[in-house]
C-alpha cells in the first residue's frame, strides 16, 4: 500500500501560511497592548483577559464536542483571539460572571450558531461586548482610574474616561478649553495613562502591534488607514468649524477605542470585505458612523456600534464590489 | 388608566379591521385563476419534490398533468402506478402502464478484482477526480467510489460500502428518481426495469477497452468476447465497443448467459443458488 | 526597477537544484510509445502501418485539421503496433509503438553543430517549415506554432515576446538552453521575427537566472532588434498575459488573444526548435527535460527523445528513491501527478519532479476564514473563494458571470490559502461545466 503514488490535482506545493499561524501573529501583535494594560490597570487586566480567553475556548470546546459533535477546531486559535479581544474591550474591574456571559454570547450566539469559523456576519467579540453593555450598563461604564499595579480588581477606584468627560461636559454647557484641562496630556494618552477599556488605552502599544501585523502580512493597510483617516478628517472639519464645541482630531484618535477598533476589530477577516476597494469604503463608513455617534449620539463612544453596523453591509459589498479584473478595458480618449 | 386601555384596544382593533378589509380586497383583485384540479392532483402526488418526473417539483408536475392531453411520457417514479391511477381518475384520463425501474450500478470493481494503482488525494468528489485522471485503478471507466451518488440521493437508498468502494443500492428505498444517474460523472448507474422478487441480471461493467487492457485492469471486467451474445436465445444481449449489454426489456431471466462469461462480469441478484454441475463418472459428495 | 506584472502573484520556493547541471544526452531507449495527441487541437492521423520500418526524424503522423501538428519518429526501427495506450492522465489515447533498431536518421537532416545564422527562407516558407516539422509550444502549452505564426487578416503583430522566464519551481531546461545554446536560440528568435514580419523582439528572463541574463544580453548585441529584460521573480511571471503586461504594460482582455494587443509570445525552447527545423531541417522529436527532486542522486537536464518511458529518465537520474510519494509531469504549480512510470515523454513534458512522501500528502481542508489572500494572489483579478463555493453548489450560471472561464489554473490561490482549501479543484470543475454550458447554448 505504501508503494502507491499519490495523485492529486495541481498545485502540488503549498505556501507556509496557515490559519493557526495567522491567529498566532495577531496574539503576538496584542502583547504590547497587554503589557501596557497590566502596567496601568494591574491585576484586573490579567484577570479579565484570562477569564475571557478561558471562557471563550471552553465554550467553543463544549459546543463542538457535545452539541455539534464535530471535530474540534479550538487549536486554530480563533477562539483565543476572540477571547483576548473581548477582554480588551472591557473595563478592568468587571466581575467574572459578566465576562462569562459575554463570552457565551460571543462564541455560542455570534459565532457557532452561524456555523462556526468563517460563517458569522458580525464580529463575535463586539457582539459580546455590546450585549454586555446593554445588559449590564452600570458595570460596563465604570472605568477604573489607572493606578499602576496597585489598581485593585473589583474594588478599583473608578473615574470617567476622556470621551465621557468631554461628552458630559459639553452637554452641561461647560467650555471645551476648561474640560480639556481635566484630560490627560497627549503624551499620557499615547502611553496609555487614561481611563478606558483594557486594550484601548495604549496607543503606542497598539501601533507597534499594527506594524507587526503589516510586516507579517496578516492584514493590509486599507482598513486601519481608512478608519483613522476618515475619523481624523471628519473630526478635523468639525473642529475647524467650531473649535469651542468640538475636540481636536488628535484627541479623537487617541481617546476611546479608535485604534483598537481600526487595527484589530475592524480587520477581523470573517466580517470584513474581501476586495481592497470595498475595504476602503468599509473603513470610511466606520469612521463616519463613529464620529456621528460620538458627536451627535447618546453614547460617548461609537466604534463598536460603527463596526457592527458596517459588518451588516459587508455581504452587499462582497456581492457588488469586484476586484479589478485583468484586461478590463479602460476607457481611453 | 382604563380610558388609555380602552383607546388602545379600540384603535388597534380598528387598524386590524382596516388591514383585514384591505387584504381581502387585494387578494380578490389580484387573484390568479388556477385550475382547481392542479391542487387536487398535487395532493395525490408524494410531495417528495425530487425531480424524478423531469419537472421542477410536484406542483410543476401537477400543472403539466392537468395541461397535457394524455399521460404519455408523464410518470411519477416515486409514487408509481398507484399515484398515476389516482391522478388519472381526477383528470378523467387513462394512465399508461409504466414499468417500474430500479437503479443499478454497472461496475463491480472491488479492490480484490480491480487493484489500486495510485492513491487519490484531491477534493473527495467523483466529479473532480474524473476531470483529472482515470482514477485509483487502471480502469478509466469504473466507479471512483467518492460518493457523489450517495450525496445526491434524497431517499437514503444509496450508500458507499467502504470495504468494496462501490455504492450499495437498496431495493426497498430506491424510488428511481434518477438523481444518482445524473450525479455520476461516468454514467455508471442505470435505471433498469424491475423484475419480480427484485431479481436482476446485468453486465456489471462499463469498460470499453479491448479485452487485454480491460482484463489487466480488473479481473471481472467484460472483455467483449461475445460468448453471452451467442448463448442468449432471446436476442437480449448486444456487444458494442468491447462491452456487452443486457436489455432488461427483452431478458427472460433464463440465466444461460452468466455461467458463459469467462470473467464473471454478468451478475445475478436475488436468484436461488444454482445446483452444482455433476460430471460423468464422479461420485456425488453426500451433503 | 525590474519590470513585473501588477496584480496578484505568489512566491513558491525556487528549488532550482539543476540550474548548474549541463544538458546531457539520454541514450535512445529500446522502444518508444508515441501518443498521437501531444498538442492542442485534433489528434494526428498515422501515416505508417504496423511492420513499417521508419528512420529517426521520419514523419509518422500528419496533423488533421487547422489546429493540429505533425509527429515524427524519434528512433529508427519497426512499428510494432498502432494501439491504445494510457497517457499521463490514465485515459486511453491512440499511439504508435516502435521497437528501436540502431539510430539511423533521415538524411535530409543536417546533423552538424555549426551555428548557421543566415536566414534563407521567406516568411511564408518559415511558417510552412514549422508546420512540416511539427513544432508546438514547448513551454508546456503545446499550441501548434505555425498557427500562432499565421497572423489573420485584420490583426497586426507589432512585437515578438520570447518567454525565458521559467517561473515554475524546479524546472531549468530553458535556463540551460539559454546558457548553452544562446546563439541558436537567438537565431531562432530572428527566424520567428521574420515569420511574423516584426522588427522588435523582447526576451523576458526572471532575475533568478543572472548567468543566463548576462549571456543572452551579451549575445543579443549581435542580433538586430532583440533586447533582453530581467524580470522580478514572481510566479506566474511566465504566463503569457502576465509576461506581456510586464514587458509592454498591455493587458490582454478577457477571452481575447495576445495578438489583440499586438504581441505574439513564444517559449525559448520553441525558438530553439524553430532554429533546428529551419536551419538544420530537423523536425521536433527530442527536447530537454529537467529530471529533479530533493532525494534524487543524479538530478539533471536531459536531452530526451519523445516516446521514451519516464522510467528511463528516472533510471538516468539515479533511480527512484525509496520514499517517493508523488511524481509530477511538469512543474509543481501546474503540473500533473502521474501514477504510471511507463508514460512516455511527449513534446510538452518540460520536467519530471520526484516528491518525497512527507511532502506529497495534502493537508486537511479547513473552513474558509475569508482572509481574502486568494483574491490578492489571483493574477487575473478573480475571486477564487467565491468560484469554489459556486462550483461546489453547482451554481454554474453565476460562476460564468464571475468569469470562471478567465482562470488560467496557475494555482496561486490554492498555494496561498491558509485553510488549505482545494480552491483550484473546484474552479476547474466550474470551468468544465461552464464551457459545456456555453457550448450547448451555442448549438441551439
Amino acid at each position: 500500500m505504501s508503494n502507491l503514488l499519490n495523485v492529486s490535482p495541481s498545485p502540488h506545493t503549498h505556501g507556509k501560511e496557515t490559519t493557526q499561524k495567522l491567529m498566532l501573529n495577531v496574539v503576538i501583535a496584542l502583547i504590547p497592548a497587554f503589557i501596557t494594560s497590566v502596567f496601568y490597570f494591574g491585576l484586573g487586566a490579567v484577570i479579565v483577559t484570562a477569564t475571557s480567553v478561558a471562557s471563550c475556548i471552553i465554550f467553543e470546546y463544549l459546543i463542538q464536542k457535545f452539541i455539534l459533535r464535530r471535530p474540534l477546531s479550538i487549536t486554530d486559535g480563533s477562539a483565543l483571539v476572540t477571547g483576548i479581544l473581548l477582554g480588551f474591550n472591557l473595563p478592568s474591574n468587571i466581575p467574572v460572571f459578566i465576562i462569562i456571559i459575554g463570552s457565551f454570547v460571543a462564541i455560542a450566539v455570534a459565532k457557532m450558531t452561524f456555523g462556526g469559523l468563517g460563517n458569522n456576519p458580525f464580529n463575535p467579540a463586539l457582539v459580546g461586548r455590546v450585549f454586555m453593555l446593554i445588559s449590564f450598563p452600570v458595570q460596563m461604564t465604570s472605568w477604573p482610574v489607572p493606578s499602576g499595579l496597585s489598581t485593585g480588581y473589583t474594588d478599583a477606584v473608578t473615574g470617567a474616561t476622556p470621551l465621557a468627560i468631554i461628552k458630559e461636559g459639553i452637554k452641561n454647557g461647560e467650555s471645551l478649553s476648561k474640560l480639556m484641562e481635566q484630560i490627560p496630556s497627549p503624551a499620557n494618552m499615547l502611553l496609555g495613562d487614561m481611563g478606558g477599556s483594557i486594550g484601548e488605552v495604549g496607543a503606542i502599544a497598539l501601533l507597534i502591534g499594527f506594524a507587526w501585523l503589516l510586516i507579517r502580512k496578516v492584514i493590509t493597510w486599507h482598513i486601519p488607514v481608512s478608519v483613522i483617516a476618515t475619523i481624523a478628517v471628519f473630526t478635523g472639519l468639525l473642529w475647524l468649524i467650531n473649535p469651542a464645541q468640538n475636540a481636536d482630531p488628535m484627541f479623537h484618535l487617541l481617546a476611546g477605542g479608535v485604534l483598537l477598533g481600526a487595527i484589530f476589530m475592524a480587520t477581523d477577516y470573517v466580517t470584513s470585505p474581501m476586495v481592497p476597494k470595498a475595504m476602503l469604503i468599509y473603513g470610511c463608513g466606520i469612521g463616519i458612523i463613529t464620529v456621528v455617534i460620538r458627536v451627535y449620539g447618546a453614547y460617548p463612544e461609537g466604534v463598536s456600534f460603527a463596526i457592527l453596523i458596517m459588518n451588516a453591509f459587508v455581504p452587499l459589498m462582497n456581492a457588488y464590489i469586484k476586484p479589478k479584473r485583468f484586461g478590463e478595458e479602460v476607457k481611453h480618449g | 388608566m382604563s380610558s388609555t386601555v380602552l383607546i388602545t384596544i379600540l384603535s388597534l382593533s380598528l387598524l386590524a379591521f382596516i388591514a383585514a378589509i384591505l387584504l381581502f380586497i387585494i387578494a380578490e383583485k389580484f387573484k390568479v385563476y388556477e385550475d382547481p384540479r392542479i391542487d387536487e392532483v398535487q395532493a395525490a402526488l408524494p410531495a417528495a419534490n425530487c425531480g424524478g418526473c423531469g419537472f421542477a417539483g410536484c406542483r410543476n408536475f401537477a400543472e403539466a398533468l392537468v395541461k397535457a392531453d394524455s399521460f404519455e411520457g408523464l410518470n411519477c417514479p416515486v409514487g408509481g402506478a398507484a399515484v398515476m391511477a389516482e391522478a388519472a381518475t381526477i383528470l378523467g384520463r387513462i394512465a399508461p402502464v409504466v414499468d417500474p425501474t430500479i437503479a443499478v450500478l454497472l461496475c463491480n470493481g472491488t479492490p480484490e478484482s480491480r487493484p489500486l494503482t495510485s492513491r487519490y488525494d484531491g477534493a473527495s468528489e467523483c466529479r473532480i477526480a474524473h476531470t483529472i485522471y482515470s482514477g485509483e485503478t487502471d480502469c478509466s471507466y469504473g466507479c471512483l467510489g467518492k460518493g457523489d451518488c450517495e450525496k445526491a440521493c434524497k431517499f437514503d437508498a444509496l450508500y458507499i460500502d467502504h470495504s468494496t468502494g462501490l455504492p450499495v443500492i437498496s431495493d426497498e428505498k430506491c424510488v428511481s428518481c434518477g438523481a444518482c444517474v445524473k450525479a455520476c460523472p461516468r454514467n455508471l448507474i442505470e435505471l433498469r426495469k424491475k423484475a419480480k422478487k427484485d431479481r436482476k441480471i446485468y453486465v456489471a461493467c462499463s469498460n470499453c477497452d479491448k479485452g487485454g487492457p480491460a482484463r489487466r485492469a480488473c479481473k471481472v471486467a467484460c472483455i467483449g468476447c461475445g460468448k453471452c451474445v451467442k448463448v442468449c436465445a432471446f436476442d437480449a444481449i448486444t456487444l458494442k465497443d468491447n462491452l456487452a449489454y443486457i436489455d432488461a426489456g427483452k431478458c427472460t431471466f433464463c440465466r444461460k448467459c452468466a455461467p458463459e462469461c469467462p470473467t464473471n462480469a454478468i451478475i445475478e441478484v436475488n436468484f436461488p443458488p444454482r445446483k452444482p454441475k455433476v460430471e460423468a463418472g464422479t461420485e456425488v459428495a453426500s451433503a | 526597477m525590474l519590470k513585473t506584472f501588477s496584480t496578484g502573484g505568489v512566491h513558491p520556493p525556487e528549488n532550482k537544484i539543476t540550474a548548474s547541471a549541463p544538458i546531457e544526452y539520454l541514450p535512445v531507449p529500446e522502444s518508444v510509445v508515441i501518443p498521437l495527441s501531444q498538442h492542442i487541437g485534433s489528434p494526428s492521423v498515422p501515416v505508417v502501418n504496423k511492420g513499417d520500418y521508419v528512420r529517426t526524424g521520419q514523419l509518422i503522423a500528419e496533423g488533421k485539421g487547422y489546429i493540429s501538428a505533425n509527429i515524427h519518429s524519434p528512433v529508427s526501427g519497426k512499428v510494432s503496433k498502432i494501439d491504445i495506450a494510457a497517457d499521463s492522465s490514465g485515459f486511453r489515447q491512440n499511439s504508435v509503438f516502435i521497437d528501436a533498431e540502431g539510430d539511423e536518421w533521415v538524411d535530409t537532416i543536417d546533423r552538424s553543430n555549426e551555428l548557421d545564422t543566415e536566414i534563407r527562407l521567406s516568411s511564408e516558407e518559415i511558417i510552412k517549415k514549422c508546420l512540416a516539422s511539427g513544432i508546438v509550444g514547448l513551454g508546456g502549452a503545446t499550441f501548434p506554432s505555425h498557427v500562432k505564426l499565421s497572423v489573420p487578416s485584420g490583426k497586426k503583430c507589432e512585437i515578438l515576446i520570447i518567454n525565458g522566464v521559467e517561473c515554475e519551481p524546479f524546472l531549468t531546461s530553458d535556463h540551460r538552453l539559454m546558457l548553452e545554446k544562446g546563439p541558436e536560440v537567438l537565431t531562432g528568435v530572428s527566424i520567428l521575427m521574420k515569420a511574423l514580419k516584426v522588427e522588435k523582439a523582447m526576451i523576458g528572463i526572471e532575475n533568478n537566472k543572472p548567468d543566463a541574463i548576462k549571456n543572452m544580453q551579451k549575445l543579443a548585441a549581435g542580433y538586430k532588434g532583440i533586447s533582453v529584460y530581467p524580470l522580478r521573480v514572481k510566479y506566474p511571471q511566465g504566463a503569457e498575459k502576465q509576461l506581456i503586461k510586464a514587458l509592454t504594460g498591455r493587458e490582454v482582455p478577457s477571452g481575447r488573444l495576445p495578438l489583440d494587443v499586438g504581441a505574439v509570445v513564444h517559449n525559448v525552447g520553441t525558438a530553439f526548435a524553430v532554429y533546428e527545423a529551419v536551419q538544420k531541417n530537423k523536425p521536433l522529436f527530442e527536447r530537454v527535460v529537467t529530471v529533479t527532486g530533493r532525494d534524487l542522486s543524479k538530478p539533471g537536464n536531459y536531452l530526451v527523445r519523445t516516446g521514451t518511458p519516464v522510467r528511463k529518465l528516472l533510471e538516468a537520474a539515479g533511480g527512484l528513491p525509496e520514499n517517493t510519494g508523488k511524481i509530477i509531469n511538469g512543474g509543481p504549480m501546474m503540473g500533473k501527478a502521474i501514477s504510471n512510470l511507463d508514460v512516455p515523454v511527449v513534446k510538452g513534458m518540460s520536467g519530471i519532479i520526484v516528491i518525497p512522501a512527507e511532502e506529497s500528502k495534502r493537508e486537511e481542508t479547513k473552513p474558509c476564514i475569508r482572509c481574502s489572500k486568494c483574491v490578492s494572489a489571483c493574477p487575473l483579478g478573480l475571486e477564487p473563494y467565491l468560484l469554489m463555493t459556486l462550483s461546489e453548489k453547482s451554481l454554474f450560471e453565476r460562476a460564468e458571470k464571475e468569469r470562471v472561464t478567465d482562470c488560467m489554473e496557475c494555482g496561486s490561490c490554492s498555494f496561498t490559502c491558509p485553510a488549505t482549501r482545494p480552491l483550484l479543484d473546484y474552479i476547474r470543475l466550474g470551468k468544465a461545466n461552464v464551457i459545456r454550458m456555453i457550448r450547448e447554448r451555442n448549438i441551439k
